[in-house]
């Protein structure tokens, strides 16, 4: 835990989340230190995705976000951000070039990409082994496919904190290590800090440098092994922790 | 203005049909609306507004009502001020409570329907409505032509100016937030649009078909589309073809233009239908 906090990119204090009545999260304490890699765990209904939406600043939230980037105080970084799923029809008429260009882009999709703009997107792809991908129909992409698009597209322009929400659910395992490595050259490439929640407790944690377990508020907190040795981990996932883990990877036969 | 396309109108279609001025204002009316349903239709299609834009068409009873009630001299200015209403209703109670949209939409669609006719039947009046379920082209009004114009360029324009936005609200309201697109806007924006484009094509195509006519043309169009480009270039494409034959073939059959333009789209969306089934087989080969 980094109590002075010199290089910390991000200090959340006593965040709180409420939903439709129900209290989703509370006193939520985390510092986010530049070029870290934070892994948030915890089971179904913990809050994972709520305490996206509340840093992305889409839920209302209680409590203090502040963020430094670059020695500068600021109260909204420059966020990229991985959902976990689409609003999607696998017959979608929408390319992968439309998709990233409606993001990235202020021109209009209709009178085609400019060749920066293109020339941009292709490196991007290019970033996350998906160059070949462009002209495809998002509904047609492979869950890992698909997560890399978009894991491209939250890159541009570069952003201060990445946040990926259970970007692996649907992705095989060896679409998995290859995602996770990119994220990690990313990282280190691009001097960014990433919040990622996961379910694949065992897969993110030679990648993560730190941990936290979330169950409504901070569970257990540092690095990957400590939380996962933490007996807390038990309490708080129960007997099905072994299927989580095991089924979310993708290893059903195991 | 109308002088010049009557006489082209002369000039280029020298076919018996084409003498009658009723049906020179139709062809016009059917050239204006039709580019307007294949677009305003691709978003309704890609936001899943379906039944979104068929509770709009069956409030124009209600609208109506609401019209002679205020006393609006044109029934279409309480019926367009009705639907925007609706429309923007609908939207913010989507985003405000967590019960299913669907059936929400459902609960929106009875009372809407069942208040107009209501309103329209005491007395046992309701007769003199009738047209308006099933719309008549044939009568549209001269002036009508200019709004028409006027409306279909608002919407091309709005769509040049949104399209980013829309597609990416489509793709993930979440993703768009983070964007810093306000999706809340734009989805009540186009609910206006909408709104006014039912609103003011009710009279023409009917209240049980303007719902067709939105989303066929974009539903044949997506089963031939790679990108999105290609799916509104086929749906106004899809829509302007339909609506030309059918209205041709109504007017050879004696027959309501509005169904018989939707039968056409129908057809197109079976014809699209085979072909996407037909290139799916053969990517996975």
């Amino acid at each position: 835990m980094t109590e002075a906090c010199g290089h910390c990119c991000a200090r959340i204090e006593n965040l709180g989340v409420r939903l439709g009545g129900a209290q989703v999260l509370e006193g939520v304490r985390l510092h986010l230190n530049c070029r870290e890699l934070l892994a948030v765990i915890g089971p179904n209904g913990a809050g994972k995705t709520t305490l996206m939406r509340a840093l992305l600043g889409e839920v209302p939230y209680t409590g203090t976000l502040q963020f430094k980037i670059g020695g500068e105080m600021r109260s909204r970084p420059r966020m990229g951000y991985v959902p976990q799923t689409l609003n999607l029809e696998t017959d979608s008429p929408i390319s992968v070039l439309d998709m990233m260009v409606s993001a990235t882009s202020r021109r209009s999709l209709w009178l085609g990409v400019s060749r920066k703009t293109r020339k941009t997107l292709e490196e991007g792809l290019a970033a996350v082994s998906a160059a070949h991908l462009l002209k495809k129909k998002i509904g047609s992409l492979s869950g890992g496919e698909l997560q890399r698009v978009l894991l491209a597209m939250a890159m541009i322009p570069r952003p201060d904190v990445l946040l990926l929400d259970e970007p692996v659910s649907g992705v095989d395992v060896n679409g998995l290590s290859l995602f996770y490595s990119i994220v990690s050259r990313l990282k280190t490439e691009n001097d960014i800090s990433i919040i990622m929640a996961t379910h694949d407790l065992a897969g993110i944690a030679p990648y993560a440098d730190r941990m936290i377990l979330l169950n409504r508020t901070i569970v257990a907190e540092g690095t990957p092994r400590e939380v996962l040795s933490d007996r807390k981990l038990l309490e708080t996932f129960g007997p099905s922790l072994w299927n989580v883990s095991k089924w979310e990877t993708g290893c059903t036969h195991a | 203005m109308l002088e010049l396309w009557y006489r082209l109108v002369d000039f280029a279609l020298p076919f018996e049909w084409a003498h009658y001025a009723f049906m020179k204002n139709a062809l016009l009316a059917v050239l204006l609306s039709a580019p307007l349903f294949g677009l305003v239709g691709t978003v309704v299609v890609t936001n899943r507004m379906a039944f979104f834009s068929d509770v709009l068409g069956h409030s124009a009873l209600t609208g109506i009502a609401a019209g002679l009630w205020l006393g609006t001299g044109d029934p279409l200015v309480g019926m367009i001020a009705f639907m925007i209403v609706l429309s923007v209703l609908i939207t913010l109670f989507k985003t405000a409570t967590r019960a299913s949209y669907d059936t929400v939409l459902g609960v929106f669609f009875g009372a809407v329907t069942a208040a107009g006719i209501v309103l329209l039947s005491r007395g046992g009046g309701f007769a003199k409505f009738t047209p308006y379920l099933i719309g008549d082209i044939l009568a549209v009004e001269p002036s009508r032509l200019y709004t028409l114009a006027a409306l279909s360029s608002a919407a091309a324009l709005y769509w040049f100016c949104l399209a980013n936005k829309l597609v990416l609200i489509s793709v993930s309201p979440v993703l768009a937030f983070s964007r810093r697109v306000p999706a809340l806007w734009v989805q009540l924006s186009f609910g206006v649009l909408l709104a006014v484009v039912v609103g003011f094509s009710v009279r023409l195509v009917g209240i049980l078909m303007i719902n067709s006519l939105l989303i066929l043309p974009a539903a044949a169009a997506r089963n031939l589309a790679r990108n999105v480009r290609e799916f509104t270039t086929w749906s106004v494409a899809i829509s302007l073809v339909c609506g030309v034959a059918g209205l041709l073939a109504s007017y050879y059959w004696g027959a309501a233009a509005g169904a018989t333009i939707v039968l056409f789209a129908a057809c197109f969306y079976g014809v699209s239908a085979v072909y996407a089934w037909v290139e799916q087989r053969g990517g996975r080969r």
